[in-house]
């Protein structure tokens, strides 16, 4: 293998954008569907459905690994995409005087580096907004809590639980403690509680189950509740799962409308000239790539942008 | 073809030498025949600073027929001027109008520096070939006979039409990113389809990427301006297999 | 007649180049880094002749004018190249390649040549095959072929309409690979303005770096110009502007006889002269004579109505058409050779059938219709529609036009404003390439020892007419298959040279003859341009050393050049300074040798009492107007000795013809 050819050479480069932005495209895909679960099940359903999802999407082993290619990918389209654009640029020391590039070519074509870098600033924001609160200000995320209603009266029973991965359902009101955002340790306090309870009962509780009897028995994990979280970005009233409301939602979904449309534009000539980049220009299957291009780069965005309209306007 | 006179104006950037700064300057031409070629128009421009005691506008030019490459001129914002599949010599002024200005620029590319007013240096383009395009043969004759193998009339016609390159530079001179990949790609692939070729097809196209990343040019985004630009229509189909010949190189050589 | 040995081998004409080639004398391969070559030109010839010499191991320098040496004008040529190679099975063969060719030059070239290019032009085909020239195909994958004017087989190879450039940059990726090997150095916009002899030997030359001024000494054990033809004296030409005599014109101030200059061919199907500014013309490609049929209105007063604009040319009746090659020529019919062509349709428009609205109402028709429709219904046929509708057969028609011509109608349109599938191209002769040139022997050597001129600048192969595809046959045989054996033969004795200083009174001296005559130039300060008095000269000669000449008129045309030269060095004005790139300054240095050479074109064609292939004496025909050889008194070449500034003084020699293997016939092309 030639190691300078393909590490250094300005074809090398391409291969690289095209590779990264292809995987990104499947990315993209990946992340609509999930997301699309935000507007698609209704209710305690779509919520319990995201959040599942969610938590899967960050404790998959597989998935890990699948996350940090794409961040990877997305730096390196970044940095690759900037050095490209700072050598093109230098490639054109002096500039003409009168210049019609429309008549030979479309602006999204031409202004890749401006829409990726508006993109990139989104991707900031974007998980700033979400990933960021969700992952590592553990503190202020709250997990997923529900409240029961007995089916033999349908009123609230004055019980909210949260819902586990384990399956177990524990009450807000016990004694737990919280740490790295989402795992559940017991307390003394509720263990006595519960210990005592269960000899009410005439039941005992195995004080085996408890040999550490200090706090470090994790019993369960919460869901974090990313769906509280979107709807509160985008201006529903989540203050009881602990969420503060966004005051100026139409912001938010201006801006994230706006990101999409962008994201459009990059995709409209990203996504065939990826192909093109990898050489694979076919007379007969290059218009179809073309076509399919086109849809791709409006429908994703599309989908995307549908979630936090429908989000909105269910307020 | 009733020919027509018109009156324009033309703005040419003038620059003495490739050291000097250059600046466009306006000059004011009468009584251009519509049937007139752009370069019969830029000789008529000469005449008359000729007879005004200026200095001539220099600018590269040579067959007059659209096949040496040798003209380059920005016209208007366009590489060889607003007409497509046009070299400049073969743009006629009746695709201007009476009181039209028009712009007349050199090519801008770092790896083609402007030598005098419109002229600029293409050699890069040279020095690319001279990496490796071209089949190591000797010039004995006596290889074997030119019909010992056929070769499919698909891949003939497409190596021609990749051959028919003119190497004037437009591609350069249009692509936001003055990259020479329409020219390198062409090259590459009229070789790569042609069974002759083959043999050196690796070397090649690794050689020439490199000769062409060392002369500064730029890189390929795709906007596919140099194709539309090409006075003689190579399609970025070729660029592709350049791509692709320089992919299987890279992978696969023991350099 | 010692001035004029054409040193070709004794022998039958089939072995005469084997057997010379065999005797010829080598430089072994450890000698030939020691020994510097200059070629000058790097058309098919020079490219070639550089490369193989590269190749073999010499220091070769090349040098061209353009800024690339892939720009030169070998470029623009279109139809194809000859090589009998006999592929169609139409009964071609070395011989009747050898024999079309001195037929078609109107038996005013060397038999020995001659066989040795028909020789040789099947290794052309084969060495550009394997350099990877995109000629075009059949679907069999084997070599297509097509026919040319003067001949009836099928024996031209080509690649679109564009053979030229394939040719010229399968040549020059060849020198390319040389030069990325060192073996060859490449000096592009630099323009050679002057030899160097030494003790009588070529010896290097004097250049100009067209960038900064420079002149530059080169110096070599042997100089070879390939610098192309002269047809640019016409000022209008299918030439390249850059076109020029100077190279040639220098070596012959120093000493090489000039040969047959007044022969030069105008070819038949070129697009008309536009208007007083125009600065070239256009050739529409020879082959489309295979498709188009040529005529004019039969009754002048439809020409006239046409010339106005009343008419359009489809409106015209097919019985109303005169195809006046097909009527004069019915063997050969639009296929005739292009001396014939032309003069056929100088003819008819002399005698005021030409349609083309233009001062001279110079312009006949090349009319494709009949063609579009006869492919139309074929390819209807093969499709399986016995019964095809009009629109059908026009459709498919064109295609096929479109298929073999389309970048030429395409170039048409581009340049006419009108599209030739619908309506005739309108065409008419222009002047295309000379044969005559620089004198060689049949080493292709000058009369300066050492001085080697190869391609259109000689004078060697086409006698008084090329056949069409037979330019770039000659200039690749030449630089590929001649000039290594023969440059070598030469070079054998200079083993023991060594490096040829520059630092001598010869190279002083040829520099200041260069600096002189720029700065002759350049402190003129005239008044008028240097194309106003190349302009004046074209007219000279276009009128009375072009299509048609005489007595009269060629004695005038020497007068008024003589004028004119007068004129040209007290009036010209060349701005700018000699340090820096000067377009005008190349320009004058150039039409002021173009200049002397129009005078000696002149005075050539006024010795030549007879008329024969390009060379059209008005005195000397036949009642049908045909061209009257005198084989009696003109069975020879002309070589011209200069004799110091005054051209008319130069001294004629003689160099007799002999044909010992063909018996030599008027020409017939009926």
């Amino acid at each position: 293998m030639s190691k300078s050819a393909i590490l250094s050479s300005s074809i090398a480069k391409k291969y690289w954008m095209a590779l990264t932005g292809l995987f990104l495209c499947l990315f993209l895909v990946g992340h609509l569907l999930g997301n699309l679960q935000l507007i698609l099940i209704d209710g305690e359903d779509g919520k319990r459905a995201f959040n599942e999802y969610a938590y899967f999407m960050t404790h998959n082993p597989f998935i890990k690994i699948l996350s940090y290619v794409t961040y990877i990918s997305i730096l390196f389209h970044a940095v690759d995409g900037i050095l490209l654009a700072i050598q093109n640029k230098k490639a054109r020391p002096v500039n003409y005087h009168y210049n019609n590039p429309s008549a030979n070519s479309k602006l999204p074509a031409r202004q890749m580096a401006v829409l990726g870098s508006a993109i990139l600033i989104f991707i900031v924001i974007h998980m700033a907004n979400f990933w960021w609160k969700m992952k590592y200000s553990s503190k202020q995320m709250p997990l997923h809590t529900y409240v029961v209603y007995p089916p033999q009266t349908g009123n609230p029973s004055g019980d909210t639980l949260y819902y586990t991965t384990s399956g177990m359902q524990l009450p807000v009101s016990a004694q737990f403690e919280i740490r790295d955002g989402n795992k559940i340790f017991i307390s003394d306090e509720w263990l006595n509680s519960e210990i005592e309870a269960a000899k009410s009962q005439g039941q005992e509780i195995d004080p085996k189950m408890f040999e550490n009897k200090d706090k470090n028995v994790e019993i369960a994990e919460g869901y974090k509740d990313l769906h509280s979280l979107v709807y509160a970005f985008f201006g529903h009233n989540r203050s009881e799962q602990g969420f503060e409301t966004n005051t100026m939602p139409e912001i938010a979904l201006l801006l994230y409308v706006l990101s999409m449309i962008v994201l459009s534009f990059h995709l409209m000539h990203g996504f065939s000239s990826a192909f093109q980049s990898l050489g694979l220009n076919h007379r007969k299957y290059t218009p179809l790539i073309k076509k399919f291009g086109l849809v791709f780069s409006i429908l994703v965005p599309l989908g995307f942008a549908i979630i936090p309209i429908v989000i909105y306007l269910t307020k | 073809m009733a020919s027509k006179y018109i009156n324009i104006t033309l703005k040419v950037w003038r620059q003495k030498n490739a050291n000097a700064k250059g600046a466009m300057e306006t000059y004011k031409l009468n009584e251009v025949s519509t049937d007139s070629s752009f370069l019969e128009m830029m000789d008529q421009l000469n005449e008359q600073l000729i007879n005004d005691r200026q200095e001539p506008v220099a600018f590269d030019h040579d067959c007059r027929e659209g096949i040496c490459g040798m003209c380059s001129m920005y016209i208007n914002g366009r590489a060889h001027g607003p007409d497509t599949g046009t070299t400049t010599c073969q743009l006629h002024m009746r695709k201007f109008n009476d009181g039209d200005t028009i712009y007349i620029e050199p090519w801008r590319a770092k790896a083609f520096p402007v030598i005098k007013d419109l002229v600029v240096d293409r050699s890069a383009f040279d020095r690319i070939q001279q990496a490796g395009g071209f089949v190591s043969v000797n010039t004995s004759g006596r290889t074997m006979d030119a019909n010992a193998i056929p070769v499919p009339k698909v891949d003939a016609d497409k190596a021609f039409e990749a051959a028919a390159c003119i190497g004037c530079g437009a591609c350069v001179a249009s692509c936001k990113n003055s990259s020479a990949m329409l020219f390198v790609g062409a090259k590459v692939s009229q070789y790569a389809l042609l069974p002759q070729g083959r043999v050196e097809a690796k070397e090649r196209v690794l050689n020439m990427v490199r000769q062409m990343d060392e002369e500064g040019f730029g890189n390929c985004t795709n906007t596919g301006a140099c194709e539309v630009e090409c006075p003689k229509g190579i399609s970025i189909e070729n660029i592709a297999r350049m791509n692709r010949e320089f992919l299987k190189a890279a992978l696969t050589s023991e350099k | 007649m010692s001035m004029l040995d054409s040193k070709i081998p004794e022998g039958h004409i089939s072995q005469k180049w084997t057997d010379y080639k065999n005797h010829l004398k080598l430089v072994a391969p450890n000698n030939r880094p020691k020994i510097d070559v200059i070629v000058v030109g790097t058309g098919l010839a020079g490219s070639s002749a550089a490369a193989s010499l590269g190749e073999m191991g010499y220091n070769v320098k090349a040098f061209c004018f353009q800024d690339s040496p892939r720009r030169a004008h070998s470029i623009a040529a279109q139809g194809g190249i000859n090589a009998a190679k006999n592929y169609q099975n139409d009964g071609d063969s070395i011989y009747r390649l050898f024999y079309d060719t001195i037929k078609g030059g109107d038996y005013r070239a060397r038999e020995a040549n001659v066989h040795r290019l028909a020789e040789v032009s099947g290794n052309i085909i084969d060495q550009c095959v394997a350099q990877g020239v995109p000629f075009a195909r059949e679907y069999g994958g084997l070599l297509d072929n097509r026919s040319f004017g003067g001949t009836q087989v099928q024996r031209t190879f080509y690649a679109a309409g564009q053979t030229g450039q394939q040719l010229l940059l399968g040549a020059y990726s060849a020198l390319s690979r040389q030069v990325g090997l060192g073996r060859v150095q490449m000096f592009h916009r630099h323009e050679m303005l002057d030899i160097v002899k030494v003790d009588g030997k070529a010896r290097g030359i004097i250049a100009r770096n067209l960038v900064t001024g420079e002149i530059e000494r080169h110096s070599a054990h042997a100089v070879i110009i390939a610098t192309g033809g002269y047809g640019n004296v016409y000022f209008l030409s299918t030439n390249a502007m850059g076109s020029n005599v100077t190279a040639a014109w220098k070596i012959h101030k120093q000493g090489a006889m000039f040969a047959n200059p007044c022969f030069v061919q105008i070819h038949p199907t070129c697009i008309p002269v536009h208007g007083a500014n125009q600065s070239k013309l256009t050739l529409m490609s020879e082959s489309l004579r295979n498709s188009g049929r040529i005529w004019v209105p039969k009754r002048k007063e439809d020409a006239e109505a046409i010339r106005e604009g009343r008419l359009k040319p489809t409106q015209l009746a097919e019985e109303d058409r005169d195809y006046f090659l097909e009527r004069r020529y019915p063997a050969f019919g639009n296929l005739v050779p292009r001396d014939v062509a032309s003069r056929a349709a100088k003819e008819r428009c002399d005698a005021g059938y030409g349609i083309e609205a233009n001062d001279t109402n110079e312009g006949v028709y090349l009319d494709f219709s009949s063609e579009i429709r006869s492919k139309g219904k074929q390819a209807a046929f093969a499709q399986g529609d016995q019964n095809p509708s009009e629109d059908k057969i026009l459709e498919l028609g064109k295609k096929w036009v479109e298929e073999k011509y389309g970048n030429l109608f395409q170039m048409y349109e581009k340049i006419t404003d009108e599209n030739p599938y619908e309506t005739p191209m309108k065409i008419y002769p222009a002047v295309h390439y000379t044969m005559g040139g620089v004198w060689v022997d049949y080493n292709l050597q000058s009369s300066i020892p050492g001085c080697f001129v190869a391609g259109e600048a000689n004078f060697s192969d086409h006698g008084a007419n090329r056949l069409g595809a037979s330019a770039l046959m000659q200039g690749l045989a030449d630089g590929y298959f001649v000039l290594p054996y023969t440059v070598s033969d030469y070079l054998a004795n200079e083993i023991r040279t060594g490096k040829i200083p520059t630092d001598t009174p010869e190279f002083e001296e040829a520099e200041n003859r260069v600096k002189s005559s720029i700065d002759r130039m350049l402190s003129n300060n005239g008044t008028k341009s240097v194309d106003h008095f190349h302009k004046r000269l074209g007219l000279i000669m276009w009128n009375k050393v072009g299509m048609g000449r005489n007595e009269q008129g060629l004695k005038e045309a020497i007068e008024e050049i003589a004028t004119l030269k007068k004129e040209f060095f007290a009036d010209v004005f060349v701005p700018g300074s000699a340090e820096e790139l000067n377009p005008e300054l190349e320009k004058a240095l150039r039409v002021a040798d173009l200049i002397d050479l129009g005078q000696l074109m002149a005075i050539d064609a006024l010795q030549r009492k007879e008329s024969c292939g390009g060379h059209f004496r008005d005195e000397y025909q036949d009642e049908e107007g045909e061209t009257l050889r005198d084989d009696e008194n003109f069975k020879y070449v002309a070589a011209w000795e200069y004799k110091g500034d005054d051209i008319s003084q130069e001294q004629l020699h003689k160099e007799e013809l002999k044909y010992e293997f063909i018996k030599i016939a008027a020409r017939n092309y009926k």
